[in-house]
């Protein structure tokens, strides 16, 4: 049975298109046939992460207007073949999607796919709605810092009262905090919330904790996401949480200051 | 001839009051969109027109409040009117909806606190309830049981949950939500949004938390905000109650 995971937060400049890229490739590379899609129509960047920005020719908008097929819009990743991306349109906004188009399409790449990964636009306007409406998993990406946790709080109220599970009184979605850009000595240095802060706010299954590294710009720039980069600290973790997501017991990492023994046994950066 | 008559015979009795039972059906608005009200009461009229024609109706305004939905009261009779039917009442409206209404010429009625509380999902379609009784004011003294709401997942920022009867609330309340009850509110977790009890006037309802932080408290409109809560009252259980028009915010004691 195919999951529809989205990656969302409510606030913009988390992390949500680098947390997209790196869990629909480290789904992929466990053997999983994955898609992941850039709801953020107007704004594409997902295929620049992804690498893959000067093969476009069709897009998601396209594809829900009838003008061109799923398999024309979708591109195959370079690194690894059972990845696909679907990417956004850059001239149209959000009111090209439509909920009828955007289901429609989500039910044709069930029929092939095993994860479907929703890469969110910020804000829950129209194109964010239509990302987590008919998602089974949520990947609430949130910054240890007030505001951040407050919109992933807001996001995850209407993931419960506005999605389609909560609609058709199915069971509700199932939801997960990835804390991105976490450095344990700006915590100790009262500058940053800490793990338990934020636990303590959004009440929600912790998934990983993504520390902040230099990798994930590096990963950005050259369009290579960043799980693949297995030496970083960032892609070690990334790693960990689509291990955990499919039900390996993890320990959880980077959450603390130990610096040394623990880069020297996992080979961080 | 009448003065006649005062002079001569005993006063004839004119009128007399007395009280009776109707059944009167009542519309529950859900939305404020009135093409969408038009069109689905014409459907529903269509499936039983003897039913409806020229049939007094009592409009219901609870739903549409509870969504703090605003409705042009002057258009809204306009749309049923229109739709063949006599309104006789609006029951539920604030005071603005009630003085409107008033001012039109059609009776207000309070809440019915017989309804089972509606939380948060409600459908936004017009739902006819008939016939049901509307009850004469002597036959008041009818004991009704308000049910509680019970919610066990955490209310988040943005949330607004709103209960004709006591609010139990298993788990946490987020900054930026808001829990409002016509009764008491009982909150086992930590509750960091606005909490209002007693909305209706109630002076005697209370709040209850387990640890106190949030952004607004209320009770039968008496508030105050987070930055008037003394730090000690702050971080612990409390309950929270009012005694001459003041707030007193009280520790809960728990006894091992």
């Amino acid at each position: 049975m195919a999951r529809v995971i989205v990656v969302t937060s409510g606030k913009g400049g988390v992390g949500k298109t680098t947390t997209s890229a790196a869990i629909a490739m480290g789904l992929a590379k466990r053997g999983h046939k994955t898609a992941v899609i850039d709801f953020d129509v107007g704004l594409r960047n997902l295929d620049l992460i992804m690498g893959c920005e000067r093969r476009v020719v069709y897009d998601f908008v396209n594809v829900i207007n009838g003008e061109a097929t799923l398999n024309q819009a979708l591109i195959r990743d370079k690194n690894c073949n059972l990845l696909y991306i679907l990417p956004a349109s850059q001239t149209r906004d959000k009111d090209a999607l439509s909920q009828e188009g955007v289901g429609r399409i989500l039910d044709e790449l069930k029929k092939d796919f095993k994860f479907i990964v929703c890469d969110s636009p910020a804000g829950i306007e129209k194109g964010a709605h239509l990302a987590m409406y008919f998602a089974d998993d949520a990947f609430v990406v949130t910054n240890p810092e007030v505001s951040s946790v407050r919109d992933s709080d807001r996001m995850l109220g209407i993931l419960s009262s506005k999605s389609r599970r909560a609609e058709q009184n199915e069971e509700p979605i199932n939801e997960f905090l990835l804390l991105t850009r976490y450095s344990p000595e700006r915590v100790k240095l009262g500058e940053m919330l800490s793990v338990d802060d934020v636990q303590d706010i959004l009440s929600l299954h912790l998934l990983g904790v993504i520390p902040e590294s230099k990798s994930v710009l590096n990963a950005s720039n050259s369009g290579t996401p960043v799980i693949l980069d297995e030496k970083s600290d960032a892609g070690q973790a990334y790693e960990d949480i689509v291990a955990r997501y499919l039900g390996e017991d993890r320990p959880h990492r980077f959450i603390d200051d130990k610096k040394g023994f623990f880069r020297n046994l996992f080979g961080g950066k | 001839m009448s003065q006649d008559s005062k002079k001569n015979k005993p006063p004839v009795i004119a009128l007399e009051f007395k009280t009776s039972s109707f059944s009167v059906p009542v519309l529950m608005l859900a939305t404020n969109d009135l093409s969408l009200l038009e069109q689905q009461l014409s459907e529903k009229i269509k499936q039983a027109p003897d039913f409806f024609k020229n049939s007094p109706l009592v409009v219901d305004l609870q739903g549409i409040n509870k969504q703090g939905y605003l409705v042009n009261i002057t258009e809204l009779i306009d749309v049923i009117r229109k739709a063949g039917l006599f309104i006789v009442g609006f029951r539920a409206g604030n005071i603005l909806q009630n003085k409107e209404s008033l001012r039109l010429g059609i009776p207000v009625y309070p809440a019915q606190s017989r309804e089972p509380s509606i939380v948060s999902k409600e459908q936004s379609k017009v739902e006819i309830v008939s016939p049901i009784e509307t009850v004469s004011p002597k036959s008041e003294e009818i004991k009704v049981t308000i049910p509680t709401t019970l919610i066990t997942q955490p209310i988040r920022s943005g949330q607004r949950i709103y209960a004709a009867g006591d609010l139990v609330i298993m788990a946490q309340v987020s900054a930026g939500a808001e829990i409002i009850a016509e009764g008491n509110i009982h909150v086992y977790s930590t509750l960091r949004g606005r909490a209002l009890a007693g909305v209706q006037g109630n002076i005697d309802a209370r709040i209850f938390c387990f640890d106190l932080q949030a952004e607004l408290i209320s009770i039968a409109g008496n508030y105050k905000v987070s930055e008037d809560l003394i730090a000690s009252a702050r971080n612990k259980p409390v309950q929270i109650y009012l005694q001459d028009k003041a707030l007193i915010i009280k520790d809960i004691v728990l006894h091992h």
